[in-house]
């Protein structure tokens, strides 16, 4: 097989801090149901714009701060407040009331009513985002009357109160049937919102780099949520609904679906089509998960820490054919968790990781930086979940041991070396590798780093049609 | 998992942990022992009473075919901190065994 | 605690010992295995 080198040109970070939705996570939900405490508990947990924009991980996430430095930040991070910023280089974090105008500018069957005086609130605010025009804004021509929004409030509607942080009541989210649980209120907001993220995440990619909208034929999105209605619960190609909103009129798509260890699939296959000469270019999107909102926040509230599950992700890639500049992704590196490997630890990673580093003629030390389960630990580590990353950097040194290329006594230096403190949001597939893509291109350009590998993994059990787990890796580096 | 324990019959039933860490071996072998712990999940109130052990331990490992033991948990026991995983899993033990004596 | 003969209910974790991995070990040891579970922290 030919080394397969196809050019990734580009990716953004998006975050959206909507603390009004954390109640609509799916733990929060539930708590919410059958707690009479949770609802005032969690509204009470939420933190504001300004810590959340100031708040190491998502800095680091949205390029603001190097990942390897967090070594050094002594934590905790979430009471290190001060200044912030909006936008960072590889992408900003946008306040709430401007992401419902996004779900509002996206939404073709009027599920989303915005009350109107806020409905003109946050059109003129879009406005002034470098990245919408008037001729995007159309849906939002003309906001609600709050007494209407009142009416379909009416408890035997099943139609969902939009808030903001502030408990201002700014719209409803209607269901789209009354019957169809796929169209019910709760599926159109995930669906909605996970649209809203990719499609801001896309237009900030194609704004930052100056790529034509109408350039892009093809799209694969690969966030977690599912589109359909009854007969087809998970129909699906938001992909091509995402680009239609970003003007992206030369393109179709589709949606490749692996759990956490869709993007990475979606990167591979997404490298193919171009390497093959189907198409000149392929955008990847993912949009979040508004599902895990909140989803550990009792590990929170109990350890005296804000709610920190309170933004949205999403993220866009665009691959392109190779041209001698810029950094390529080797589709002859590529590992896969074959069926056969099962489930021991040591068999997956020796799949993942070791097989491909010998085909290429590498040594575990030769990757300067491992990407892999980036979560941030401050948020899993109170609700007893661990330090996904450290985890998976130590499973990595301990492979490298076992491989005879690393002393016992050396593992510790190996993570710190080739690894980073987590700061991904919890947001499923957005962290699973390629929260690291912005940073990792940016570095192969500069010269500080050689060659990263992106290593993904997959809950697919948690469907129940399978005991199995996935996962999936590629190396991205230097042209030349 | 209430479902297979009515079914198979709780006599000679045992839970095997896999959890990676302290905090986690405790919080399963909580609930499998005496019930949800904190909070209304699918096991609240529901004692099932069932010995739980963790992989790792001694007990479990000392009667594994080691080529297996190595092949398949191997390479966790080289990262895990399992001093504190068996530590968790042997202290819920010891309570539920001094509250049932 | 003699596993020979038991039956197990195995509950793993994706990163770091699959249900699977431990449903293996218990075979081994002469149980047999009446759940297998994987959980995901994340």
């Amino acid at each position: 097989m030919s080394s397969g080198r196809v050019k990734v040109s580009g990716a953004r970070n998006f975050l959206a801090h909507t603390p009004g939705l954390v109640r609509y996570g799916s733990k929060p939900t539930r708590e919410i149901q059958s707690s009479d405490t949770a609802e005032a508990e969690i509204l009470a947990g939420l933190r504001g714009y300004g810590q959340a924009a100031a708040y190491l991980p998502n800095v680091a996430y949205l390029g603001g701060f190097p990942p390897d430095n967090m070594w050094d930040v002594e934590r905790p991070w979430y009471n290190k407040n001060g200044e912030y910023s909006r936008r960072h280089p590889y992408g900003e974090i946008m306040p709430e009331d401007e992401f419902y105008g996004v779900m509002r500018a996206g939404d073709d069957f009027d599920l989303l009513w915005l009350e109107e005086s806020f409905n003109d609130e946050v059109r003129q605010k879009l406005l002034d985002h470098p990245y919408w025009s008037e001729g995007d804004l159309e849906r939002l021509d003309k906001g609600t009357p709050l007494s209407q929004i009142e009416e379909q409030l009416a408890p035997e509607l099943g139609n969902l109160p939009m808030y903001l942080q502030s408990g201002r009541l700014i719209g409803v989210i209607n269901r789209a049937h009354d019957l169809d649980a796929s169209l019910f209120s709760d599926v159109l907001l995930e669906n909605l919102a996970t649209k809203a993220a990719a499609v801001m995440a896309t237009k900030t990619l194609l704004g930052d780099l100056g790529v034509e909208a109408d350039s892009i034929p093809y799209i694969i999105n690969c966030g977690e949520e599912a589109v359909g209605d009854r007969y087809q619960r998970g129909g699906g190609n938001l992909a091509k609904a995402v680009g239609e909103v970003c003007g992206c009129t030369a393109a179709t798509g589709v949606d490749i679906k692996a759990f956490c260890c869709g993007p990475n699939h979606a990167i591979a296959v997404g490298a193919s089509l171009v390497y093959s000469g189907l198409f000149e270019r392929v955008l990847v999107v993912g949009g979040c998960s508004l599902a895990k909102l909140g989803m550990k926040y009792q590990g929170h509230l109990n350890n005296d820490m804000p709610i920190i599950e309170d933004v949205l992700a999403g993220a866009a890639i665009l691959l392109e054919k190779q041209d001698g500049e810029g950094p390529i992704i080797r589709l002859d590196s590529v590992g896969t968790h074959p069926i056969g490997a099962g489930g021991a630890q040591a068999k997956i990673l020796e799949e993942l990781v070791s097989k491909p580093l010998k085909k290429l003629g590498l040594t575990f030390s030769d990757i300067d930086k491992y990407a892999t389960e980036m979560h941030n630990p401050e948020v899993t580590e109170p609700s007893g979940s661990g330090n996904v990353p450290q985890l998976n950097y130590n499973l990595i040194a301990a492979l490298a041991v076992r491989s005879g290329q690393l002393e016992r006594s050396e593992m510790q230096a190996f993570t710190r070396k080739h690894g980073m403190p987590g700061f991904s949001p919890t947001q499923g597939h957005i962290a699973s590798a390629i929260p690291f893509l912005p940073h990792a291109l940016e570095g192969i350009s500069g010269g500080e780093l050689t060659r990263v590998m992106f290593l993904a993994k997959g809950s697919l059990f948690l469907g129940r049609m399978t005991q199995m787990s996935d996962g999936l890796s590629f190396i991205i580096e230097g042209d030349g | 998992m209430k479902r297979t324990a009515e079914k198979a019959g709780t006599e000679d039933l045992i839970v095997l942990l896999g959890t990676p860490n302290a905090d986690s071996t405790e919080l399963y072998a909580i609930t499998m022992t005496e019930g949800d712990p904190a909070w209304a999940g699918a096991l609240a109130g529901v004692a099932l009473g069932l010995p739980v052990y963790h992989v790792t331990e001694n007990e479990v490992k000392s009667q594994v075919d080691p080529d297996i033991y190595d092949e398949e948990i191997g390479i966790a026991e080289m990262v895990l901190e399992i001093d504190e995983i068996r530590e968790s899993a042997k202290s819920v033990r010891d309570r539920v065994a001094a509250a049932t004596t | 605690m003699d596993l020979r003969g038991k039956k197990v209910i195995a509950l793993g974790e994706r990163d770091g010992i699959q249900g699977e991995a431990i449903g293996k070990v218990a075979k081994s040891a002469g149980a047999e295995v009446v759940l297998e579970v994987t959980h995901c922290f994340v």
